[in-house]
């Protein structure tokens, strides 16, 4: 930058105006993104399902937190004797459900399963998943806006991710 | 060819229960073949149900989920002779379709 003259100025206060814009929206941010983000949002989480560690995909599939819930019934084996095909299923007593996901806490990537829930179906979904050795199982269920979740540990005696 | 989708659909009342089971080899892109080269990740990434011209389920997977996956969930507002549209996406882009009536 050489010249110090009218363009540049305006330019400087253009970006001052495009950095107060930018700070608005973040801070904006918490309010309403993430309530859009967990309703009706029907692109596959591509980035929720690359994530390596449990708490990053819970992360990046809901943006909070979950809390812990009796209301929510995890069923899965105490000992899965192949990894590669482990049943589990949830259940929930749970009002206003909206989607069911489950993580197995240390597979490559924990995200494994994500399930949309609308209006009028029941919150309830077996399925069988892949366990690469002794692990966590964490199925959180989403409702009214909030996440809950229950864990329940199945000993792998043969792992399901290969290698 | 046979359709990778097969699915039951029963109603009991308001309640309709649907079972689903998918042939796919949901390869996880990390075991390696014969040869010990890397079987490529290939794996289901969208399953949908849709009935009356409505989402009832929608599942997305990764690749954690086995291989030859199966489903099971129940939802209201059906009855018996509805049709019941099952979908499936694929990361290679593949997908298949089937319609079944609601017994």
């Amino acid at each position: 930058m050489t010249t110090l003259t009218g363009p540049s100025a305006t330019r400087r206060l253009i970006l001052q105006g495009a950095a107060s814009v930018a700070l608005l929206g973040l801070g904006n941010l918490p309010f309403g993104a993430a309530p859009a983000r967990a309703a009706a949002n029907d692109k596959y989480p591509e980035e929720a399902f690359k994530q390596k560690s449990e708490a990053d995909a819970i992360k990046a599939l809901y943006g909070k937190t979950a809390e812990p819930s009796d209301k929510v019934k995890l069923d899965a084996p105490e000992i899965a004797e192949n990894g590669g095909v482990v049943p589990i299923s949830v259940t929930t007593t749970l009002d206003k459900v909206t989607s069911i996901s489950f993580f197995v806490a240390e597979n490559p990537n924990a995200l494994a399963a994500s399930y949309r829930i609308p209006v009028g179906t029941i919150p309830a979904v077996a399925n069988r998943l892949k366990m690469a050795k002794t692990t966590n199982v964490v199925a959180i269920v989403e409702a009214d806006g909030k996440l809950y979740s229950a864990t329940k540990e199945v000993k792998v005696t043969v792992g399901g991710c290969g290698g | 060819m046979a359709s990778s989708i097969r699915v039951r659909a029963t109603a009991n009342g308001d309640i309709t229960e649907v079972q689903a089971l998918i042939q796919h080899p949901m390869d996880t892109g990390f075991v390696k073949d014969a040869k010990g080269e890397l079987i490529p990740a290939h794996y289901i990434q969208q399953l949908k149900f849709e009935c009356n011209g409505k989402d009832v389920f929608v599942a997305d997977w990764g690749t954690a989920v086995s291989k030859d996956p199966y489903i099971k969930f129940s939802f209201k507002g059906a009855k018996k002779g509805d049709d019941l549209k099952v979908s499936w996406t694929d990361n290679k882009g593949a997908s298949d379709t089937t319609t079944a009536k609601i017994s």
